[in-house]
């Protein structure tokens, strides 16, 4: 039975500049307990499709049918809507943190979703409510139906949005990025709930994520979305492994999970401005197979075998289509060997202390005795998840932050207790670059003087030669130098992220700690990304540490890698053995939940114990 | 919590001691010598010497200082130069004046602003927003003195002109026996002194409502199909009390400097026409009482603010 038919749905949000064409001609059709996936990069339109169906978007411009038990969602009148909100069609937010209210608590909450649908007493909604907390795996749910959301843990908390969506057993569910926010291994737990709760309920699904390869795994049909367009909608198998689309094929080429090593083949480009009305494909621009009528015309619809439908003007699919193969840069060179050891952490510490507001003291350990040595012209990957430790590690060693205990030192000489005079020297050697590449750079700052800072700071180059300077950083990162004049907001995320390694660049550092650089980052701009570090390391002989959550990145650009949990290192080894032959636990437990195919399998961690209680 | 609780009347009654400290200091070091002013401009050296032991001022400060705490703490905040009338009569007498001028006052705003900020930001852009807006800008761009001096023009020398009295121009009458006329006659006060505050406070409500209304908690109370009026005030406005009462804290502690102006606009015998009596006449005992007082109102304001904090967050609270 098809719960929800979409029909040739356009969408136009007025804004200052004009109208953003944010979706163009989407159809698809949902089926009870099915589980559908929407997949696409920032700005492809996948959430406003969402909030679309949920009737939440005030002021939106929208044609099109949205069928929905055969009935037309855009004609009926708010308050019809209203009633099916929240109790035929629910929805579970990105982020569990900000999507319950801080003021009330959970039971209040799920309650009042009940309440408002049907005529219950209190007592009666509170006992569903335990039901419910109970059902999707929270231990003591009579107790804890009176605590307050920031009482919960990250994955507690989306359990608990999970209980208020489904509590009134809705036919549809939309859960948008429902695992984004959360740490890897508690995603896992997430999505088997999820996948767990459909086929008790009989509820349909539509998830919303950029995840394609998490979304292929799992997802029964999966639909790929790119600046407002559907480019590929098929079972989801299908489209993992046999993508119809070149952009399709380019996503999952370019995402650093394949047993691929060197450099990425990367979707070159950004996606385009939904201001502009498109005449012709989207993804022409970026697209390796495109040819002369890709640029002109509107691509059709071409329906494949396996129920693979794509918008492109390739008559086969691009899976089997020679040139929409991303090209793939030359492998790198071998990096020379060497054992000079130029970072050398010894059993570092760090505790913050204090009185808590009632006077009771209070020591926590945020690191709890880390080592580690990064020999010169490597990468050593620190992996963990959030609160580990592994960016309070990251100050440390860049001298930004005193240990309690224990030693840092670059190329032979302690990073702790430097004069002002050494400080700034050893600036020069060990450069930061860091992970929100929004918050990082100063909005009202030209980019040429963020890039040209360290040259002033340190006085090394002045007027025209620090202009030149600049520009020689700008074009090695691969940005037009011409941009020189402009502000941090007149580029995107993947642009801003060379902004700060041209500036992390600019003092000729032999070491440089990325934090996090590309999560901020869509799947086609992180290639390029990764790339352009990996390239900069071979020419330059650059020596990294590289932190991220994200195994696989980690592994792309890593040769060897430290596992860290609760702030000590609890695994430690060459990359390949690391992920062969993991010998902790907890590396185990990281890697099956990084894997797509255990994650489908509903996998055997989804013990909500483990994802904790109260952090 | 209990410890907390403890600990910020403790921290309450060490800023009241150290006010008191500072005031003393203040006026012992200040020039002029009040010795003098008490005993008048023809007095002999012998009778202002006189006058001088009689109060205590030839007594070393510390003396002074712990002699006038003891006297504070039993009730007894001395009597003033002026009329030997004791400081804390001179007080009372004046307290109810002020009391109800400021409680009217900030319950005046606080009806005036909220809603309309409230209604601002249900509709950013719309007529009423633009409308609440102008009167944001009215309110905030007059002077008290000159919102007082206004409102005595057209609502009592124009209609009294024409023949009626709209509002009394000023005076107070207590609350009891009669309760109409008390409000009454503290209705333009009240006015004068609220409405800039009203307008900072239809502002702020305004500000920190658009905030709340784009969170996610705020869809997800969409997507529970609640009425868009639930969303608003269970929802929305329930997430700004707090930043309000923090600005209500600090307002407070203000709200004395505003009833001074009005006070004397309006001929209102209240604290602040008192103080404004005693620096002119170098009263020091009535000056340090009313420094006193009004320390105190501030703290305990203050201790108020804390505890609401306790009572709205409940991420303080647990």
């Amino acid at each position: 039975m098809t719960v929800l038919s979409v029909r040739n749905l356009n969408i136009d949000l007025p804004s200052g500049d004009g109208h953003v064409h944010a979706a163009r001609d989407v159809s698809f059709d949902v089926e009870a307990e099915e589980l559908f996936g929407i997949a696409g990069e920032s700005g492809s339109g996948k959430s406003v499709l969402s909030q679309a169906i949920m009737g939440l978007l005030p002021g939106a411009i929208i044609s099109g049918e949205i069928l929905f038990e055969g009935r037309n969602l855009l004609d009926l009148p708010p308050r019809e809507m209203q009633r099916l909100r929240g109790n035929r069609i629910a929805m579970i937010s990105q982020d569990p943190l900000s999507g319950l209210h801080p003021f009330y608590t959970v039971g209040a909450q799920i309650t009042e979703a009940i309440r408002t649908h049907r005529k219950v007493s209190e007592a009666e909604a509170l006992q569903e409510a335990v039901d419910i907390l109970g059902r999707v795996g929270i231990h003591d749910p009579d107790k804890r139906v009176h605590d307050y959301p920031h009482q919960f843990s990250g994955g507690m908390r989306q359990r608990v949005m999970i209980a208020m969506a489904i509590v009134l057993r809705p036919a549809l569910l939309i859960a948008d990025e429902p695992t984004t926010a959360l740490d890897v291994t508690v995603q896992a737990q997430i999505i088997s709930l999820l996948n767990q709760m459909r086929r008790e309920l009989g509820t349909a699904i539509i998830m919303v994520t950029h995840d394609l390869e998490l979304l292929s795994s799992i997802a029964d049909h999966a639909m790929v979305m790119y600046a407002g367009n559907r480019m590929e909608l098929g079972p989801g198998e299908a489209v993992l492994t046999a993508p119809a689309h070149p952009y399709t094929l380019g996503l999952l080429r370019s995402s650093p999970n394949h047993e691929s090593r060197g450099a990425l083949p990367s979707i070159p480009g950004q996606p385009p401005s939904l201001l502009i009305e498109q005449k012709a494909c989207a993804f022409a621009p970026r697209c390796a197979a495109a040819m002369d009528i890709c640029h002109k015309e509107r691509p059709p619809l071409r329906n494949f075998a396996d129920g693979t439908r794509s918008l492109c003007w390739l008559e086969d699919k691009a899976s089997n289509t020679a040139a929409a193969l991303p090209a793939i840069p030359e492998e790198p060179p071998a990096v020379a060997q060497s054992s000079d050891i130029v970072v050398k952490v010894s059993d570092v510490r760090l505790t913050y202390g204090g009185r808590s507001l009632f006077g009771k003291s209070i020591n926590l350990d945020v690191l709890k005795g880390v080592s580690l040595e990064l020999p010169r012209g490597k990468t050593l990957g620190i992996v963990g998840e959030s609160g580990c430790g592994k960016s309070t590690l990251a100050r440390i060693i860049a001298g930004l932050l005193p240990p309690t205990s224990g030693d840092v030192t670059i190329e032979g000489q302690s990073v702790l207790g430097l004069e002002r005079h050494d400080w700034v020297e050893m600036r020069k050697r060990v450069q930061m670059v860091f992970q929100d590449p929004f918050g990082s750079l100063n909005p009202r700052r030209r980019v040429g003087s963020i890039i040209g800072d360290p040259f002033r700071i340190q006085k090394v180059a002045h007027g025209a030669a620090r202009k030149n300077k600049v520009r020689e950083l700008m074009e090695i990162v691969g940005l037009n130098p011409e941009h020189y004049n402009r502000f941090p907001s007149e580029f995107s995320g993947g642009q801003r992220q060379r902004i700060g390694i041209a500036r992390a660049l600019a003092l000729n550092p032999s070491i440089i700690i990325f934090d996090e650089p590309v999560s901020a980052l869509d799947v086609s701009i992180q290639a390029q990304i990764l790339n352009l570090i990996a390239r900069l390391q071979r020419e330059l002989g650059l020596s990294y540490l590289f932190i991220s959550h994200d195994l696989a990145v980690v592994r792309h650009v890593s040769s060897e890698i430290l596992v860290m949990k609760a702030g000590q290192v609890v695994e430690r080894g060459e990359t390949e053995a690391l992920y062969h032959h993991p010998q902790h636990p907890y590396t185990r437990e990281l890697l099956a939940a990084a894997d797509p195919h255990y994650r489908k399998s509903g996998g055997g961690l989804a013990d909500p114990q483990s994802s904790g209680a109260t952090p | 919590m209990i410890r907390f609780i403890a600990s910020r009347i403790g921290f309450a009654a060490l800023v009241l001691v150290m006010l008191s400290g500072f005031v003393f200091t203040l006026f012992f070091v200040a020039p002029g010598d009040p010795a003098r002013i008490v005993a008048g401009e023809r007095a002999t050296e012998a009778q202002v010497a006189q006058v001088r032991e009689n109060l205590g001022l030839d007594r070393p400060i510390i003396e002074q200082y712990f002699s006038f705490v003891g006297r504070s703490l039993s009730g007894d905040l001395g009597y003033s130069y002026r009329n030997q009338q004791p400081v804390l009569e001179l007080i009372k007498n004046r307290m109810p004046a002020t009391i109800s001028l400021c409680v009217g006052a900030v319950v005046l705003w606080l009806l005036m602003g909220i809603p309309i900020g409230i209604m601002s930001a249900r509709r950013p852009g719309s007529l009423v927003d633009r409308l609440g807006q102008g009167f944001v800008l009215i309110g905030v761009s007059f002077p008290s003195f000159v919102l007082g001096m206004a409102a005595l023009y057209f609502l009592y020398f124009v209609p009294r002109q024409a023949g009626f009295t709209l509002f009394p121009p000023g005076g107070f009458r207590p609350f009891l026996p009669n309760p109409g006329l008390w409000a009454w006659h503290l209705m333009l006060p009240w006015f004068t002194l609220a409405l800039t505050s009203a307008a900072i406070y239809a502002r702020l409500t305004r500000g920190q409502l658009l905030e709340v209304l784009g969170e996610d908690y705020i869809r997800t109370a969409r997507a529970k199909g609640l009425s868009e009026r639930k969303v608003v005030y269970k929802h929305g406005v329930r997430s700004i009390f707090s930043p309000l009462t923090t600005q209500l804290g600090a307002d407070i502690a203000a709200l004395l400097g505003g009833a001074l102006v009005t006070e004397q606009v309006f001929g209102l015998q209240g604290i602040g026409s008192l103080a404004v009596q005693s620096v002119q006449t170098q009263d020091r005992p009535v000056i340090i009482g009313v420094v006193m007082l009004a320390g105190f109102f501030i703290v305990i304001a203050n201790l108020i603010v804390d505890f609401l904090y306790i009572l709205l967050d409940p991420r303080i609270r647990t």
